[in-house]
């Protein structure tokens, strides 16, 4: 044995770092390693035992030679054996190389955890320290399942000193953090909670931390903590800078348990009880009060605690949202930084004054500082603080202030960063729809915006223009004008050509009065800029000259020239050459009186919400955007905008650009709810889904966009909007079925209240029997819920049932119906057969009642590999080689119901000579139910049950149910 | 053209920076250091973009070489004038290292202005660059206008490498044929790949502007000489003896017309060392060794390798400084060697056992026997095992070659190819020399 006095320091573990770094190439420092490597195997191999100090200097080294990026693969089991050391270094460096080296999946876990489990039970605070920072730094969810009972059980103990229940704390929220399913709640709740009453500051603050995290997902269990989390804060608050010694920083009584106890109030609404929410204003306003003072340090770190505070008490005040006195204050308060010289300082001000902007007590003081914001804009150096004053100027303007607010965001425009150019286009544009008092007033704004940010104004907004012209009647002459006028100058942006275009096809008629924009005129301005558009402007100019050609019959020569010309009729692009053609010959054949009907003014639109709005959510997120449009946002029913077109140009132009005038989202699905017709699934079934449901359209009504796609497949994303997505997973099995269902919140906020209920309709609830199990009313910013439904089909069905959520979201009740995807084919059971039964069975399904034909256009040419996967996925075995015509396809199985069980027979005959020369074939397709008729027993060999248990059930009604799901 | 030219040292640190050209700024010897040498992973490309800048790099020992050029050169030109440019600083001041060019900084400066002038490579041959720059500092008496304009005729003229008027007392000759032979050799002995590269290097003492001829055994010449001869019997006992080279170059004083022609290499050498051809074969290569190798894996801690190694060549001949390189696994904690011939010792740091004998005689057999002991581990990757290799050095040339004549002709003045002391010399080396255990 080495003598033991030879301190911490490891001499030979210097010499080897030394070494390293003198090492000239790289290819030295491997030999070095290499010779160290073996030097330490051949220790490790050694008979005689190695003591504890040469084992911690070896196990030293090989960490090190780890972290510079080489495989370490021996030396795990010395490690372990040094966790055992008495001695105090020893076991750190053991913990240290565990930590860092050891992965859950190790043969050694066993033997960690019983050391672990050793030094948690010691008496020897620093060991208990030592295990718990280890538990936490490896955090594995094994790591979770050994120790989440132990450590709350030090935490809360009599007997705990504070420096181990300091990491018991912090330990746990790891462990909660991770695997918050294993942290069992319940008993130690209080006593947790309790600690906030601790003498020793450092446990206070580490259970703060741990309470806000448990708070958040478990409200109501730790609501007592808000009373004593005032009390604290106010001993805080009133004490002098003296009274906290070791945790004050730099005058200020300890600032980061002061910010975390407002944290975890936050999660709070305002307290109930009078004289703690009396404790807490007073706190508050102290807290406001001291801002006030003047500083007791010129150190930054001084003002830094100090402003830390400030802030998360005036989020706080945001938060509660009901004391306006403390809300005008704190935004004075805010109003004061906005000129500080600090430029973070600048910025957290105009953050948190957007928020203070959507409350209703502050919402004027936050106007008197629009002087400051608008200054800030124009002087500001720092880009992000730029666009926080943007999005300040954005959440404070009202009907009052929108022109001047406006005016200075189109002038910023000019000069803006190209980052947040887009951003502010849409919210120039929102804000000039939503407060203009005066429509003249919009259509100049926009005009101006167009010209000024030309490439940044997405389509929705001059979509939107457009659609407002249209259903203003007072605004139309004017804003021909004005587009006329805007036409004229030299260069302009395609973007105002398009709203140009569109506007003087509607009502060019308007200003024809005056010569200046006589119909020759206007057709002249705008054809001169033809050329210069791309192929979609192009296509919408064409619509406007046979607009025109209705609206001023005298320039009809001149627009057939040009159509007639050969750079349209011959156009190499197919829908600009084709929109030619087609008005031309319109223009030839058709009387006036078919001219005016087909090319009349279009009609108003409906009235929707602002997709402009919706695509400034989508860019932001939702927590992004202050919360102005609250009330807006839950009356909207509907979806998109509906696919709006000329009445000219949809006729025959199938090819994508025909989308160019059916303002806003792609069209609305073509196919009929499965249940309102038999037979309409099975369509369904050959209809690929275009139209994923719009993302940031809120839904009122059950949707059921996605429900027909899971006819065919058990696993996807059900419903989807900007805030919650549901994805679905599920397994069928006979006559029960599993599913799985997702909860994505998409926010970074929590939804609270969290429910979801499965609502069968009248006759369906005896048909199927549904159990879900309740799942956590808590869904975190981010994170997702998943919720396991148990599905049992009594007899055979056909509505669907609905599933409904519900959830608060930043303060609203939010409500969502999704028809869940169960339908009879679920439920069905492949079988297999031969094509001499197949058809024997055919014929004897002969009757009326058990038979249902469909005959329906193909939506997409067929393709036999999509074909065959699409019967598969519906469910029955897809019989190959049976049917004699090779184009058929041909399919049997089994329903199964608790009470009965049904085969079904499936032919799909692609008939493609039916329209000759058509893109589209006509699908036959005829589907056979097998009842409980005598059939000869051979046959039963196949599935017997199929044949001898069905009771005397109503045979009609069951196929004609089948017939209906499919 | 190269517009400028760094050396570098192992830390990157500039040694020798010039620069012939204004596109190329400081700059670029930061880029370099930054994206080559000290690239996070190893740069295995000779050539490097940087900001439409190209690097083009050799490596001697821990010496980094880069030309610099903004312009789109011709990549070989350039990596031949780095090759020269070593050859002429080992002729100067031997072994490229840092304290060599630290200590000859106003010589490679000097060599530099004149090898290379506005980034256009000149002349850099070293026997005509030694002539007027030297080593020894200026010289007592200026050299007169003869001695000048001969050097600018002889620099400017047709043969560029010897000057005139060279007189020796004793005509002399030395030429070196150096092969080293690669292989790579199944466990059961089958050959998976092998080839020898030869280089012909001649040292030359001789008087005025001679005519050289050289002759080999090269398999065209023969078997054209054997249809001349127009008798059967030569054509086979040369046949035997001829050998197939696959491709060959030669330095610029051999006339390239000639050997196209008639095959045959006739050359004004010039003074002192050059190489004269370098060569490939892959045909009929004699291998000097032969390994045998046996790995045998006894549980999970412990490994037994013999290895044979034997001598394949005429016993009279004696093969020197043998190296077997035999690698262990990586978790190897302790290594017993036992061998008949030489010395072997278990390396850690290179994670081999290296066997070294001085000297084996042809036709014998030595063994190496080795229990290594294994430190079990986490890991349940298996070890890859890679090839055994070897160094050695034999007195003949692997691929065959034999030097049939070199023939001396100087009409001017009195003496004859008679009168020239010749002297040949065979040394082959091993290569990449590896089986596979």
């Amino acid at each position: 044995m080495p003598a033991v006095s030879k301190g911490d320091g490891m001499r030979g573990l210097a010499v080897f770092i030394s070494d390293i770094r003198n090492c000239k190439s790289k290819e030295a420092e491997i030999k070095r390693i290499n010779k160290e490597l073996a030097n330490i195997r051949s220790k490790f191999k050694g008979d005689k035992a190695l003591d504890g100090y040469s084992k911690k200097k070896y196990v030293c080294k090989l960490l090190f030679i780890f972290l510079l990026g080489h495989d370490i693969d021996f030396g795990h089991m010395e490690a372990v054996n040094l966790l055992s050391s008495n001695k105090y270094t020893e076991k750190q460096i053991g913990y240290l190389f565990i930590s860092v080296l050891v992965n859950s999946n190790s043969d050694l876990i066993r033997l960690i955890n019983n050391a672990i489990k050793n030094d948690l039970s010691s008496r020897n605070p620093t060991f208990m320290n030592l295990a718990l920072h280890c538990i936490a730094n490896v955090g594995s969810r094994e790591m979770a399942e050994a120790f989440a009972a132990d450590i709350p059980r030090i935490l809360v103990a009599g007997d705990t000193m504070d420096s181990v229940k300091q990491s018991a704390a912090l330990c746990l929220l790891r462990l909660n953090r991770t695997s918050p399913d294993l942290v069992p709640m319940g008993e130690w709740t209080s006593r947790v909670v309790h600690l906030l009453n601790d003498q020793h500051l450092g446990v206070v603050t580490a259970a703060t931390s741990l309470i806000t995290t448990l708070a958040q997902k478990n409200p109501e269990e730790f609501k007592t903590s808000v009373s004593l989390a005032v009390a604290r804060l106010s001993r805080i608050v009133t004490s002098a800078s003296t009274d906290l010694q070791d945790y004050t920083y730099y005058f200020v009584p300890a600032p980061w348990l002061s910010v975390k106890l407002l944290r975890l109030l936050q999660c709070y609404p305002p307290p109930e009880d009078a004289a703690i929410r009396g404790r807490l204003s007073e706190c508050l306003e102290t807290i406001l009060n001291k801002a006030q003072e003047p500083p007791k340090s010129k150190k930054v770190q001084h003002s830094n605690a100090k402003n830390a505070v400030l802030f998360e008490a005036i989020s706080l005040i945001i938060h509660h949202d009901s004391e306006p006195t403390l809300l005008v204050r704190a935004c004075n308060q805010l109003g004061q930084f906005l000129q500080h010289r600090e430029t973070n300082l600048r910025y957290l001000a105009l953050e948190s004054m957007c928020t203070l902007a959507s409350s209703e007590f502050s919402h004027e003081a936050v106007k008197t500082h629009i002087e400051t914001v608008i200054n800030a804009l124009k002087t500001e150096r720092d880009v992000s603080v730029r666009q926080r004053a943007v999005d300040l100027l954005y959440a404070m303007c009202d009907r009052s202030n929108v022109q001047q607010i406006v005016a200075e965001m189109l002038n910023y425009l000019e000069t803006a960063d190209y980052s947040i150019r887009e951003e502010i286009v849409l919210k120039v544009a929102i804000l000039a729809e939503k407060y203009a008092v005066d429509y003249t007033w919009y259509v100049d704004t926009i005009l101006n915006l167009i010209r000024i940010a030309g490439d940044y104004v997405s389509e929705e907004v001059w979509y939107r223009v457009i659609q407002i012209v249209i259903n203003r009647d007072d605004v139309q002459g004017y804003a021909a004008k004005t587009v006329f006028e805007a036409l004229q100058a030299p260069a302009c942006h395609e973007n105002l050509v398009k709203v140009g275009g569109y506007i003087l096809g509607e009502f060019g008629n308007l200003i024809a009065g005056d010569p200046r924009s006589s119909p020759l005129v206007q057709f002249n301005l705008l054809h001169s800029k033809f050329h210069l558009c791309s192929v979609p402007s192009r296509a919408l100019l064409l619509s406007t000259y046979i607009k025109f050609i209705n609206l001023f019959p005298e320039v009809k020569g001149t627009i057939q020239e040009v159509l007639r010309s050969d750079s349209q009729l011959r156009n190499a692009d197919v829908e600009l050459q084709q929109r030619a053609v087609e008005y031309l010959r319109l223009s030839c054949i058709a009387s006036t009186d078919i001219l005016a009907t087909v090319l009349e003014e279009m009609p108003p639109f409906p009235e929707r919400e602002s997709s402009i709005l919706a695509k400034l959510k989508r860019k932001k997120g939702p927590g992004m955007v202050p919360d102005i449009e609250e009330g807006r946002k839950d009356k909207n029913v509907n979806g998109g905008m509906e696919p709006i077109s000329t009445n000219a140009t949809t006729k025959s132009t199938p090819s994508p650009s025909t989308d160019l005038l059916s303002l806003g989202s792609s069209p609305a699905l073509s196919s009929a709810p499965p249940s309102s017709s038999a037979g309409g699934l099975l369509v369904d079934v050959f209809t690929e889904n275009h139209a994923p449901a719009a993302p940031g359209v809120p839904m009122g009504p059950v949707a059921d966009d996605n429900f027909s796609r899971f006819v065919c497949k058990n696993n996807g994303v059900l419903f989807e909007n900007q805030l919650v997505q549901i994805g679905l997973k599920s397994e069928f099995r006979q006559n029960l079925g599993r599913m799985y269902i997702f909860f994505g919140n998409k926010t970074s906020t929590q939804f609270l209240n969290f429910s979801s209920s499965v609502i069968c309709q009248d006759s369906l609830k005896t048909q199927l029997s549904i159990h879900i199990k309740p799942a956590d009313p808590t869904v975190d910013g981010g994170a997702q819920l998943q919720q396991i439904l148990n599905i049992e089909c009594v007899s055979d069905f056909v509505e669907a049932p609905v599933l409904s959520i519900q959830f608060r979201y930043g303060g609203t009740l939010q409500n969502i119906a999704v028809k869940l995807p169960i339908t009879l084919n679920k439920f069905f059971q492949p079988t297999e057969m031969t094509s001499q039964d197949f058809f024997q069975r055919w014929k004897q399904l002969s009757s009326p009642q058990q038979e249902v034909q469909k005959i329906f256009k193909a939506k997409h040419s067929m393709d036999t590999e999509v074909t065959k996967a699409k019967i598969i996925g519906f469910g029955v075995a897809l019989l190959d080689r049976v049917d004699p015509n090779p184009s058929n396809f041909v399919g049997a199985g089994v329903i199964h119901t608790k009470t009965t069980q049904v085969g079904c027979l499936l032919r799909l005959e692609p008939n493609t000579q039916a329209q000759v020369g058509g893109p589209e074939r006509v699908l036959a397709c005829a589907l056979a139910c097998a009842r409980c008729r005598a059939v000869p027993s051979p046959n039963a060999s196949l599935s017997p049950s199929l044949f001898t248990d069905v009771p005397s059930h109503t045979t009609d009604k069951q196929g004609h149910c089948i017939a209906a799901a499919l | 053209m190269i517009g400028g030219l760094f050396i570098y040292n192992h830390k990157g640190e500039v040694l020798i920076s010039r620069v012939y050209r204004d596109d190329i700024g400081r700059n670029a010897v930061d880029a370099f250091r930054v994206n080559v040498i000290h690239a996070r992973q190893q740069v295995r490309s000779p050539v490097t973009n940087i900001a439409r800048t190209s690097f083009f790099h050799v490596k001697r020992s821990n010496i980094w070489l880069a030309a610099v050029t903004k312009q789109n050169v011709n990549a070989a030109m350039v990596f031949e004038f780095l090759y020269k440019m070593c050859d002429v600083m080992t002729a100067y001041f031997g072994k490229i290292s840092e304290e060599n060019i630290k200590n000859n900084f106003v010589l490679i400066y000097e060599l530099l202005d004149e090898i290379l002038d506005f980034g256009y490579p000149q002349n850099s041959e070293t026997g005509a660059l030694k002539t007027f720059i030297t080593q020894q500092g200026i010289k007592s008496q200026p050299q007169t206008k003869e001695e000048q304009s001969q050097i600018t005729s002889q620099v400017t003229g047709q043969i560029g490498w010897r000057r005139e008027g060279i007189k020796y007392r004793r005509n002399e000759l030395f030429l070196d044929v150096l092969e080293s032979v690669n292989l790579l050799m199944s466990p059961q002995g089958q050959v998976l790949s092998a080839h020898v590269s030869g280089r012909v290097v001649m040292k030359s003492y001789l008087s005025g502007m001679p005519e050289c001829k050289f002759g080999m055994n090269d398999k065209i010449v023969i078997d054209k000489q054997g249809k001349g001869g127009a008798t059967d019997d030569s054509g086979k006992s040369s046949g035997k003896q001829s050998i197939a080279i696959d491709d060959c170059t030669f330095h610029q004083c051999v006339r390239l017309s000639k050997f196209d022609s008639e095959r045959s290499i006739s050359f004004i050498p010039p003074d002192g060392e050059y190489e004269l051809m370098r060569y490939r074969t892959t045909k009929d290569i004699i291998l000097p060794f032969r390994v045998i190798p046996l790995v045998r894996e006894v549980g999970r801690t412990k490994l037994e390798v013999k290895v044979v190694i034997k001598s394949n060549f005429k016993p009279s001949l004696l093969a020197q400084k043998i190296e077997v390189r035999i690698p262990t696994p990586l978790n190897t904690s302790g290594v017993q060697v036992i061998c008949m011939k030489g010395k072997a010792k278990y390396k850690a740091s290179e994670n081999a056992i290296v066997w070294k004998i001085k000297r084996m005689a042809g036709m014998k057999e030595s063994q190496i026997s080795a229990e290594i002991e294994l430190l079990p581990t986490n890991d349940k990757k298996k070890w890859a095992r890679p090839p055994i290799s070897m160094n050695f050095e034999v007195p003949f040339a692997p691929s065959g070659l034999k030097v049939r004549y070199l023939k001396v002709f100087e009409p001017k003045l009195n003496y004859s190819d008679h009168d020239v002391i010749k002297w040949v010399r065979y040394i082959g080396r091993s290569g990449i020399y590896e089986t596979r255990c």
